[in-house]
C-alpha cells in the first residue's frame, strides 16, 4: 500500500479484457503512469488474457497459461491495482464513484468503460439447462472441455465465425458435430454463397455435419441437454449445445448511469462517452452507427483513447474497412467489405478452381475496389485491404486483379513485396523440396524465361502442380515480366493448343500425324515424347475405324500391354469383370504364377489381381495360359477403361437396392478397350452406404429404390474431387446411354492427359448437364458414336500378341554367324 | 584408338522403325540396344538411361532421341547423351550397316 498521498489523477478501468488493458498499455507507452494511477475491475477472476485464442485452447493447441497477456507480476510492475472477479454494479456521475458487487467504492476523476459484449441468447426454451453454454471466456471453454472429456454429441447453434470455431474444437477434441445454422450457407456476412459452400463443403468432409435453415425451436431434456428440436421437425440428439448466434455490447452499467445508449454505449471520434469524464472502448461501444466484433478496429480506438487520457487534443477515431478469417487449421478464407457487386454499375469478378478449391471475387466500384472474397489462397488478402483502405485507382490492373498482386502488379515496375517477402529458404515445391532461393538461383543464373524451363531444371511444380501459380509468380517476380495468358500449347513443336488443333483435324479431315504437324508448322518434324502420343489419341478417336494407331507414339505400357516396373520387369492385370472371379480363374492365375516363377501375386487397389515382376519375353506366354481360361487384359496400362469397381448388391446384401454386381459388369463389357484421354475408372455402389466408393469415380452410379443416381468427374489420386451429380434415371438401360454418352463426350472434348475431374472443373458440370441431360437427342448420339468406335477398339491385345502379333517386341535380337 | 570386334545381328527391317530392341548379348554386363530412327539411321547404346538405368529400348523415339521410359529423359542416340536440362551419358557403340544386315561393334582393346 502506498503510504504517501499521491497526487496523480484516478484512472478507473471497468472491464479487464482486450480493449481495456490494450488502452492502458498504450497510455502506460505515452508516459501515462505518471499522471495516473490505475485502478482495474475485472469480472472474471482471471488476469487478461488473448480472448481470440480461447479457440485454439478448445481444439487443443494452446494451454489457457498460453494465451495470457499480461500477468500479475506485469499489473504489479507498472503499479495498476487489479481487482479480479468483482464487477462494477453501479456508476454515479455526479459524485463520480463507481461501486463494485463486492461493495467496493472507489472514486474516480477518469473512467474507462471496456465491459466488452454479451453473448445473444434468444428466447429458446431450455437455454438454462446444463449442458448448454455459449463461447465468450474462459468459464464456457472449461465447461465444453468438460463436456468433450465426458461425453459424445456436441451440436453448435449458429455457423458464423464463433460457431465454426467452436465446432471445429470440439471436432478436434474427438466429439461428434453437429452445426445449426439459421442461413442457407455459413458465415453469410462474411462470406458469399459460393465460398460459404466451399466452406460448408470443406468441414463437411472433415466430419462436421450440417444443418442449415435450421430454426432452434427448442433445446430438450429434462436434467441437462439432451437434443437440439428444430422448427422443420428434425431433431439432433446433443450431449452438449453451444450457442453461439452473435453478440451483443454490454451496456448495462453505463445505461443505468444514465449514459447515452444506443445498440452501443455511444461515443464520438475521441472515444468520449456523452459523459466527458467517461470514456469506452471495445466491443460495447458504438460509434457513428457502427458497433465492433473485431480487434483491429478496437485496436485503433485503444490509441486513440489512450492519446485522448495523456492530454493528446487531436486523436481522433474513424472506422476502416475490415477483414476476416477463420482460425480453422487448413482452411483458409479472407473477406472485407462489399461481399456482392450492389447494383448493376458494380462490377464483380469471379475466378474459381473448384478441384484445387479455390475462390477468389473482387467486387469493383467507380474504378476502386471495394470488396473482396477469397477461399483456398488467402496470400493476397492484405493487399486488397490496403488497395481498400487506401482507396487506389485501380481500373488499370481491372484485368489481373482477381489473380492477385504478383500477376496484377507484374506488368509495371513494382512487383509484389508478398513475394519478395517470402525468405528464400521456403519451401514453395512441398513434392520435390524446392525452395524459393534455388528457383530465383535458376531463373537467374540459368536465364530461365517460362514455367516448363523451371519445371525441367528445379522440378519446382513438375509433380502435383499445386504450387504452379506460386512458381509463375516467382517467375515474373524475379523476371518482371508476366507470361502472356494464352492457351497454353500442346508441347513445345507448335504455338497450337489441345482445342484448336482437334478441332482442325475434324475441320480440314487431317487424317495423319504428319499432316497435322504440316498444318501447324511443327518446329519438329517428327515431334516429341508429349505431343506424339496426343495427336495418336486425337486422330483415334476423330477417325475410327480409319486411322491406324502408332505404336511407336505410344508409351511402353501401351505398347507392349503390361505395365513396365522399375527395374523394367512387366506387372500383368487380367479383367475380372465388375471384381467377380471363379475358382477356374484363380486356378489359371495361380499356376500362370508357379509356372513362371512370378514373384509376387497381389490384390490391386482396384478389385482384381495384379502379377508382378514377369520377364517381358515371358508376356505372350502367359498371356496365352491365361487366355486360355478366358481372361483378357485388364487394361491396367491404359488411358482408356480401368476397373469398374462393384459392390454385391440386392442379390446378397441385407441394404441393397439395385444389382450393382451385376450393372457394373455390363458397364465394364460395354467400355472395356475404348481409348480415352486419360485412365477412366467406374463404380456401382448398391445403395447410398456406397461401398464401391462410386463418389471418387470417374463415373459413378449410386443405387437407390428409385432407381441410379449417375455421378461423374470424381477423383482418387493426388487432388481428391467428389463427384457432381449428373442426373437420377429409373433404368439399367439409361444408365448404359448415359454412360456411353458421358465417355464418348470425355474422349472428344478433354485434353490428352486431362482426367475427368479437371475436365470437369475446367468446362464446369452444367455444361455436362447440358450436353447430356438437357439434350436427349445429343446424348443418343454421342453414345451411338461411342459405340461405333467401340467395334473397332474391342480385340483383346493380349490374344492378339499370344497368337503372335508384334512378336518383335517381345524377343531379344539374336547374333547371327 | 579403341579396336572393334563387330557382331552381325541380322535384317535392318528386323527392327520397327522409329523402333529399338534390345540383343541378347550385352557388353561387360551392360545390355545393349539398336535403335532406329524414322530415317533410317541405326544406333546402338548401352540400353541403360544415365539417370536410373531405365530400359531406353522402351521409350518414344523421335528425331535422333529417345526419351526414357521411366522419367522422361531425352537421350541423343548418336553420343548417348543427356538432353539440358538433365546430365549425364551413356556409352553409344558404332553401327555398320551392309547389304541390309547390321553389324555392331564392340570395343575389345582400349588404347589412349
Ligand atoms: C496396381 C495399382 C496399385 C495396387 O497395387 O493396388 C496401381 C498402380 C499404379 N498406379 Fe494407380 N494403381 C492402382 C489403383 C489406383 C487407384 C485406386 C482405384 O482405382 O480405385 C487410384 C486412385 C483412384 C483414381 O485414379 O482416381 C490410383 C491412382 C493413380 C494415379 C493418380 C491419378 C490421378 O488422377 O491423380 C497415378 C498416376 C497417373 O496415372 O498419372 C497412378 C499410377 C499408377 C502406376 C501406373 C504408376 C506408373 O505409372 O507406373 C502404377 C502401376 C503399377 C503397375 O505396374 O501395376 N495411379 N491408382 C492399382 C491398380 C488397379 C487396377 O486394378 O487396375
Ligand atoms: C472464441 C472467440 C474467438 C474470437 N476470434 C477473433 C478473431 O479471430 N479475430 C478478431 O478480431 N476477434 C475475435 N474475437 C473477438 C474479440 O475477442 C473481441 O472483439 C475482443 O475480445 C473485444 O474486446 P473487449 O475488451 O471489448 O471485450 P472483452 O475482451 O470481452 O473484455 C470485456 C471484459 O469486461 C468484463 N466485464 C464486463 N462487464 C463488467 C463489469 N460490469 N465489471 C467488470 N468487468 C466487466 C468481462 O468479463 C470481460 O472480461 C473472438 C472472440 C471469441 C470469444
Ligand atoms: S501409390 Fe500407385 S504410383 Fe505410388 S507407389 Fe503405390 S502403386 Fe506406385
Ligand atoms: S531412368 Fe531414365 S529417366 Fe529415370
Amino acid at each position: 500500500m502506498n503510504m504517501i498521498a499521491d497526487s496523480r489523477e484516478h484512472l478507473i478501468v471497468i472491464g479487464n479484457g482486450m480493449a481495456g488493458m490494450r488502452t492502458v498499455e498504450e497510455l502506460l507507452k505515452l508516459g501515462g503512469a505518471a499522471r495516473y494511477r490505475i485502478t482495474v475491475f475485472g469480472a472474471e477472476p482471471h488476469v487478461n488474457y488473448n480472448r481470440i485464442m480461447l479457440s485454439s485452447v478448445l481444439a487443443g493447441d494452446k494451454t489457457v497459461d498460453d494465451i495470457v497477456i499480461n500477468s500479475r507480476e506485469w499489473y504489479m510492475e507498472n503499479g495498476i491495482t487489479l481487482m479480479t472477479g468483482d464487477a462494477v454494479k453501479s456508476i454515479d456521475c455526479e459524485a463520480r464513484i463507481v461501486t463494485t458487487a463486492n461493495g467496493h467504492v472507489a472514486q474516480y476523476d477518469r473512467l474507462l468503460i471496456a465491459t466488452g459484449s454479451r453473448p445473444l441468447a434468444p428466447p429458446i426454451p431450455g437455454l438454462n439447462l446444463p449442458g448448454v453454454c455459449a463461447f465468450r471466456d474462459i468459464a464456457d471453454v472449461d465447461k465444453m472441455l468438460e463436456a468433450a472429456r465426458t461425453r459424445k454429441r456436441a451440436v453448435v447453434i449458429g455457423g458464423g465465425l464463433l460457431g465454426l470455431e467452436a465446432a471445429w474444437g470440439l471436432k478436434q477434441r474427438c466429439m461428434s458435430v453437429a452445426l445449426v445454422h439459421l442461413m442457407p450457407t455459413l458465415m453469410e456476412r462474411q462470406l458469399d454463397a459460393p465460398a460459404g459452400q466451399l466452406l460448408q463443403r470443406d468441414l463437411d468432409r472433415r466430419g462436421i455435419a450440417f444443418f442449415t435453415e435450421g430454426q432452434t425451436e427448442e433445446i430438450t431434456g429434462v436434467d441437462r441437454a439432451e437434443g437440439v428440436q428444430l422448427a422443420d421437425g428434425r431433431f439432433i440428439p446433443a450431449d452438449l449445445v453451444v450457442l453461439a448466434i452473435g453478440i451483443r455490447p454490454n451496456v448495462d452499467v453505463a445505461k443505468s448511469a444514465g449514459l447515452e445508449v444506443n445498440r452501443g454505449i455511444v461515443v464520438a471520434d475521441d472515444m468520449r462517452t456523452s459523459d466527458p469524464y467517461i470514456f469506452a472502448v471495445g466491443e460495447c461501444v458504438e460509434h457513428r452507427g457502427q458497433v465492433f466484433g473485431l480487434v483491429a478496429p478496437i485496436w485503433d480506438q485503444a490509441k486513440v483513447c489512450a492519446a485522448r487520457l495523456a492530454g493528446d487534443a487531436d486523436a481522433l477515431f474513424e472506422s476502416r474497412a475490415l477483414s476476416t478469417s477463420l482460425k480453422i487449421t487448413g482452411v483458409d478464407l479472407f473477406s472485407a467489405g462489399a461481399l456482392t457487386a450492389a447494383d448493376e454499375s458494380d462490377d464483380e469478378i469471379t475466378l474459381r478452381d473448384d478441384n484445387r478449391g479455390m475462390y477468389k471475387k473482387v467486387v469493383l466500384r467507380d474504378g476502386k475496389l471495394v470488396g473482396a472474397v477469397l477461399y483456398g489462397d488467402v496470400g493476397d488478402g492484405q493487399w486488397y485491404l490496403q488497395l481498400m483502405r487506401e482507396k487506389t485507382d485501380v481500373s488499370a490492373l481491372r484485368d489481373r486483379l482477381v489473380f492477385g498482386r504478383a500477376i496484377a502488379e507484374a506488368g509495371s515496375a513494382a512487383t509484389g513485396p508478398d513475394i519478395a517477402s517470402i525468405p528464400d529458404d521456403t519451401q514453395i515445391c512441398g513434392c520435390n523440396g524446392v525452395s524459393k532461393g534455388s528457383i530465383v538461383c535458376a531463373i537467374k543464373e540459368k536465364n530461365l524465361g517460362t514455367l516448363s524451363e523451371i519445371r525441367a531444371h528445379t522440378k519446382a511444380s513438375a509433380s502435383c502442380g499445386q504450387c504452379t501459380g506460386l512458381v509463375e509468380a516467382l517467375l515474373a517476380h524475379a523476371t518482371g515480366v508476366v507470361s502472356e495468358k494464352k492457351v497454353p500449347a500442346i508441347c513445345e513443336c507448335t504455338t497450337a493448343g489441345h482445342d484448336e488443333i482437334r478441332q482442325t483435324i475434324i475441320a480440314r479431315h487431317l487424317k495423319s500425324m504428319e499432316a497435322v504437324r504440316h498444318a501447324f508448322e511443327w518446329k519438329k518434324p517428327e515431334g516429341c515424347h508429349k505431343c506424339r502420343p496426343a495427336l495418336n489419341y486425337y486422330l483415334l478417336c476423330a477417325w475410327p475405324g480409319e486411322y491406324v494407331d502408332d505404336s511407336r507414339s505410344r508409351f511402353v505400357n501401351e505398347r507392349l500391354h503390361a505395365n513396365i516396373q522399375k527395374d523394367g520387369t512387366y506387372s500383368v492385370v487380367p479383367r475380372m469383370w465388375g471384381g467377380v472371379t471363379t475358382p477356374a480363374e484363380l486356378h489359371a492365375i495361380a499356376s500362370v504364377a508357379e509356372k513362371f516363377s512370378i514373384p509376387t501375386v497381389k490384390v490391386t487397389g482396384g478389385q482384381r489381381i495384379d502379377l508382378l515382376g514377369v520377364k517381358k519375353e515371358d508376356l505372350p506366354a502367359v498371356w496365352s495360359d491365361l487366355g486360355k481360361a478366358g481372361l483378357v487384359s485388364g487394361h491396367a496400362y491404359a488411358k482408356g477403361l480401368r476397373t469398374v469397381k462393384t459392390c454385391v448388391g440386392s442379390e446378397w446384401c441385407r441394404f441393397g437396392t439395385q444389382d450393382s454386381t451385376g450393372l457394373g459388369i455390363k458397364l465394364e463389357k460395354m467400355c472395356w478397350g475404348s481409348w480415352t484421354p486419360h485412365k477412366v475408372k467406374f463404380a456401382v455402389s448398391g445403395c447410398p452406404r456406397n461401398c464401391a466408393e462410386a463418389t471418387i469415380k470417374d463415373m459413378g452410379i449410386v443405387c437407390v429404390e428409385a432407381g441410379y443416381d449417375i455421378l461423374v468427374g470424381g477423383n482418387g489420386g493426388i487432388d481428391v474431387r467428389v463427384t457432381d451429380p449428373l442426373t437420377r434415371v429409373a433404368t439399367e438401360e439409361e444408365v448404359m446411354e448415359y454412360a456411353g454418352a458421358f465417355m464418348q463426350i470425355y474422349r472428344e472434348e478433354a485434353h490428352y492427359l486431362e482426367r475427368t475431374a479437371p475436365w470437369i472443373a475446367r468446362v464446369g458440370i452444367d455444361y455436362v448437364k447440358k450436353r447430356l441431360v438437357d439434350d436427349d437427342e445429343g446424348r443418343r448420339a454421342l453414345c451411338a458414336r461411342f459405340l461405333y468406335s467401340q467395334r473397332f477398339a474391342q480385340a483383346d491385345p493380349w490374344a492378339e500378341r499370344a497368337r503372335g502379333a508384334d512378336a518383335h517386341e517381345f524377343a531379344r535380337m539374336p547374333e547371327v554367324v | 584408338m579403341t579396336e572393334f570386334a563387330w557382331k552381325k545381328i541380322g535384317l535392318g527391317t528386323d527392327i520397327p522403325l522409329r523402333g529399338a530392341r534390345r540383343l541378347c548379348f550385352g557388353h561387360e554386363g551392360h545390355p545393349i540396344a539398336i535403335f532406329r530412327t524414322g530415317a533410317n539411321t541405326y544406333f546402338a547404346l548401352i540400353d541403360e538411361c544415365p539417370h536410373r538405368a531405365g530400359p531406353l529400348s522402351e521409350g518414344i523415339i523421335a528425331g535422333e532421341t529417345v526419351t526414357c521410359p521411366l522419367h522422361n529423359w531425352v537421350i541423343e542416340l548418336d553420343s548417348g547423351k543427356a538432353a539440358a536440362p538433365d546430365e549425364g551419358h551413356t556409352r553409344a557403340l558404332p553401327v555398320r550397316f551392309e547389304d541390309g544386315e547390321i553389324y555392331v561393334g564392340l570395343p575389345v582393346r582400349e588404347t589412349v
